[in-house]
């Protein structure tokens, strides 16, 4: 259960960042927090303690070794997911260049046009 | 091949359009433009054939449902494959007359591509992992779009959108943690096997909420909608139109009935929920759109609130509500990307948004002002045009919704009736501000738009028309089938799995 | 960029090519041994980061030039597309129609190796786009 809370407590980290920060970047960072506070999760789903990395070494043994594996799924869900969380990242980043370009700071509270 | 093979193509054809207009724009710009409008229409094509069929499951990789990845194929995925086909189809031929004013087109077709194929695959997709795959498609390639103009606004517009749109995306990948952590599968079906054996618990509710978070950022309801009143207003006109018109409703309202009513199963929390969402956005988005003065921003408050409506209805629960519901939803994706489309055409040739210097267009612009007005009238609710029966079905089905809810439903029919008289009163503003009156000096010489972007104007108003006209045939063959998928949870099970 | 000191040249030299040996054995071992294609196309996307920041950005567009960048991130993606589309010779989509071949070695596992490679192909051109576009790009102040 602690795993599960420090998760928890590492999303809200994450959070705060995205509602408190007034810099482009640190919001940016708190976004990636959250990711990986999810990415945290979903391996801790598929944990079981004590368990083998999913990889078959032997084919006569394969049987009696897949028994001993972690839930692979979830790693390959995390896999998928840090992609999207790359991609998503670089474009926040790009953003965040161009805004400076544009209004030449990074800080939020000059950074509102839009309104209303 | 059979008819059932088309289905992955829904997802391959515009993600192998997507790739290719990159490399082939290399050899000539033009040839983007065409893989384009070949893609899309090719795609119209396939959701026409797929109208007459029934229900399809398809394994990907020929491995069985609950262990493979599969894509299912009912009334509800058909009525949405039908809108976003015919609805991206108007918007790529439009986008090749409006989009002469951006550079980079190639790059423009090739996000576009990918967002519609996105769309299609939350659509077609089985399994809730796909969906969240898909899902990130379309919204990172839509962010990408609100922010193309490169413009202060875009640029911080684009911000704001996708740091909620990825808080909203986390939301939605933690419920996937815990749903697998407790049914240990990601097959929808296979979920809703395992949840209706072992009853809703806590952790059921927990997950709902976190998807109510999630996929309600996605839809723009109230509480998570600050996102939308600046990215759609700031993105160029078609993707306004793709964004308000397809993105939210593929995205939210489409996974929301999915999950809400073919998985979880719907019971009455989730309908006070959906009820108390429904009316906030539908009474504060009208609200807000009255005080706007940017014609794209008042049709952005627009689209809130009747996506208030849509969840509205779908809280109700009872037939009339949800075929209402569903109705609205089509009549919403073609009367506000016509809207979306005409502010475009006014954007185009006038240069301006803000209304306060429009006016008197009704002479320059004909065509463009005659829709603008279709639209208006549909959406605001006017007979025999279709906003008119989907708002009544509301209405009947909130009334009818005593057996249920008490007098509180009298309360709701009459929320909803003066949210409809609100729209009528923010629409008017927007005629008369933009199409009447007297036309200033700075637009003496305007002048209509050109024919591939009128004709799509047009089209959408005969669309528009036709809904209400014909709207029982509509009903019968679009929103019947979708209904019948949502009635039953076991339905469900039984179609994708063969057995409960 | 002009590039780094001569020490930092001469290291990265050296480790270069068993960096970029190393990331293309993980692309084509994907599919029996831990990696695969996302893992060794960062790696191979990191060999030529790893060129900007030792000599300079100039060098490394002298060997993969934007627009090729550009080429290969479709490339790559198309032919993960197309292995997916040729599974319906086997009757489905992305139906592994290859042979399986032995188990645990190269060529076996039917479509995954093909798969891995075009990944890896993808991962590569996109992140190494992203790193360009993010290195290149100079910051104007207006106002």
């Amino acid at each position: 259960m602690v795993p599960y809370i420090l998760c928890m407590i590492l999303f809200l980290i994450g959070v705060y960042g995205i509602i408190a920060k007034k810099n482009l970047i640190k919001i940016v960072i708190g976004m990636v927090i959250i990711e990986y506070a999810v990415n945290l999760i979903l391996i801790l789903v598929g944990y079981r303690s004590g368990g083998a990395a999913p990889i078959i070494t032997s084919i006569e043994g394969a049987s009696r070794e897949a028994s001993t594996f972690v839930d692979p799924l979830p790693q390959a869900l995390i896999v998928t997911s840090i992609v999207i969380g790359l991609s998503v990242t670089v474009l926040a980043i790009v953003l965040c260049l161009r805004l400076y370009e544009k209004y030449g700071t990074l800080d939020i509270l000059h950074i509102r046009r839009l309104r209303g | 091949m059979k008819s059932e093979h088309l289905l992955p193509l829904f997802i391959a054809l515009p993600l192998g359009a997507g790739f290719l207009i990159p490399l082939i724009s290399l050899i000539r710009e033009w040839l983007a433009d065409v893989i384009a409008i070949i893609t899309v229409s090719i795609l119209v094509v396939f959701a026409m054939c797929r109208l007459s069929d029934g229900v399809i499951i398809y394994d990907v990789g020929g491995w069985t449902p609950p262990f493979g990845i599969n894509l299912v194929e009912d009334g509800l995925s058909g009525l949405f494959h039908i809108i976003i086909a015919i609805v991206s189809f108007l918007i790529v031929i439009y986008s090749i007359g409006y989009m002469k004013r951006y550079t980079a087109r190639s790059k423009y077709f090739c996000l576009l591509m990918l967002m519609i194929a996105g769309m299609n695959g939350v659509i077609a997709s089985g399994d809730l992992f796909n969906i969240f795959v898909f899902l990130e498609i379309a919204s990172i390639s839509s962010y990408a779009l609100v922010a193309f103009g490169i413009d202060r606004e875009e640029l911080e517009a684009s911000f704001k959108y996708l740091v909620l749109g990825g808080l909203g995306s986390s939301f939605i990948l933690f419920g996937i943690a815990f749903m697998y952590s407790i049914t240990g599968t990601l097959n929808l079906a296979d979920i809703a096997r395992v949840l209706q054996r072992s009853g809703n618990s806590h952790m059921v509710q927990f997950i709902s909420a976190m998807f109510i978070m999630g996929f309600g950022t996605k839809a723009a309801l109230i509480p998570f909608h600050a996102w939308l009143p600046d990215a759609h207003p700031s993105a160029p006109a078609p993707i306004s139109a793709m964004l308000s018109g397809l993105l939210i409703k593929a995205l939210g309202v489409y996974c929301i009935i999915r999950i809400f009513f073919n998985v979880i199963g719907f019971n009455m929390s989730f309908s006070v929920v959906f009820i108390i969402l429904g009316v906030l956005s539908m009474v504060i988005g009208a609200l807000l759109a009255i005080g706007q003065h940017d014609f794209k921003r008042m049709l952005a408050y627009s689209s809130i609130s009747q996506m208030g409506y849509i969840i509205f209805g779908l809280g109700l629960g009872n037939p009339l509500g949800i075929i209402g519901a569903l109705f609205h939803l089509l009549n919403h994706a073609f009367f506000k990307s016509l809207l979306f489309l005409c502010s475009g055409a006014v954007e185009y040739a006038t240069g301006t948004r803000d209304l306060r210097q429009l006016g008197g267009l009704w002479k320059k612009m004909p065509i463009t002002s005659a829709t603008c007005s279709i639209a208006s009238m549909s959406i605001s609710g006017i007979p025999p045009l279709g906003g008119f029966f989907s708002k009544l079905l509301i209405i009947i089905a909130a009334v009818q919704a005593y057996d249920t809810l008490g007098p509180t439903a009298y309360f709701l029919a009459s929320v909803t009736v003066f949210v409809s008289f609100l729209t009528i009163v923010y629409f008017v503003k927007l005629q008369k501000m933009a199409l009447f009156g007297a036309l200033p000096e700075k637009l003496e010489k305007v002048h209509e738009v050109p024919a591939s972007m009128w004709s799509v104007l047009i089209v959408l108003a005969a669309f528009c028309i036709a809904f209400g006209v014909m709207f029982p045939w509509f009903i019968g063959t679009l929103v019947e089938p979708a209904y019948q998928v949502m009635l039953e949870t076991s339905e469900y099970i039984i179609k994708v799995l063969g057995s409960l | 960029m002009k590039g780094m000191t001569l020490i930092v040249k001469t290291i990265t030299r050296l480790l270069l090519g068993f960096i970029f040996v190393f990331s293309v054995s993980i692309i084509l071992f994907g599919h029996i041994t831990p990696g695969g294609g996302f893992a060794g196309g960062v790696m191979l996307a990191c060999v030529f980061i790893l060129l900007v920041l030792a000599f300079g950005k100039k060098t490394a567009l002298d060997i993969v030039s934007e627009k090729a960048i550009s080429i290969w991130d479709s490339v790559g993606s198309l032919s993960f597309l197309e292995i997916a589309l040729l599974g319906f010779f086997g009757g489905f989509f992305f139906k592994d129609f290859f042979s399986k071949g032995s188990p645990l070695k190269l060529f076996s596992g039917g479509t995954i190796l093909w798969s891995n490679i075009s990944i890896g192909i993808k991962v590569f051109a996109s992140l190494f786009a992203a790193f360009m576009a993010l290195a290149i790009f100079r910051v104007r102040r207006e106002r």
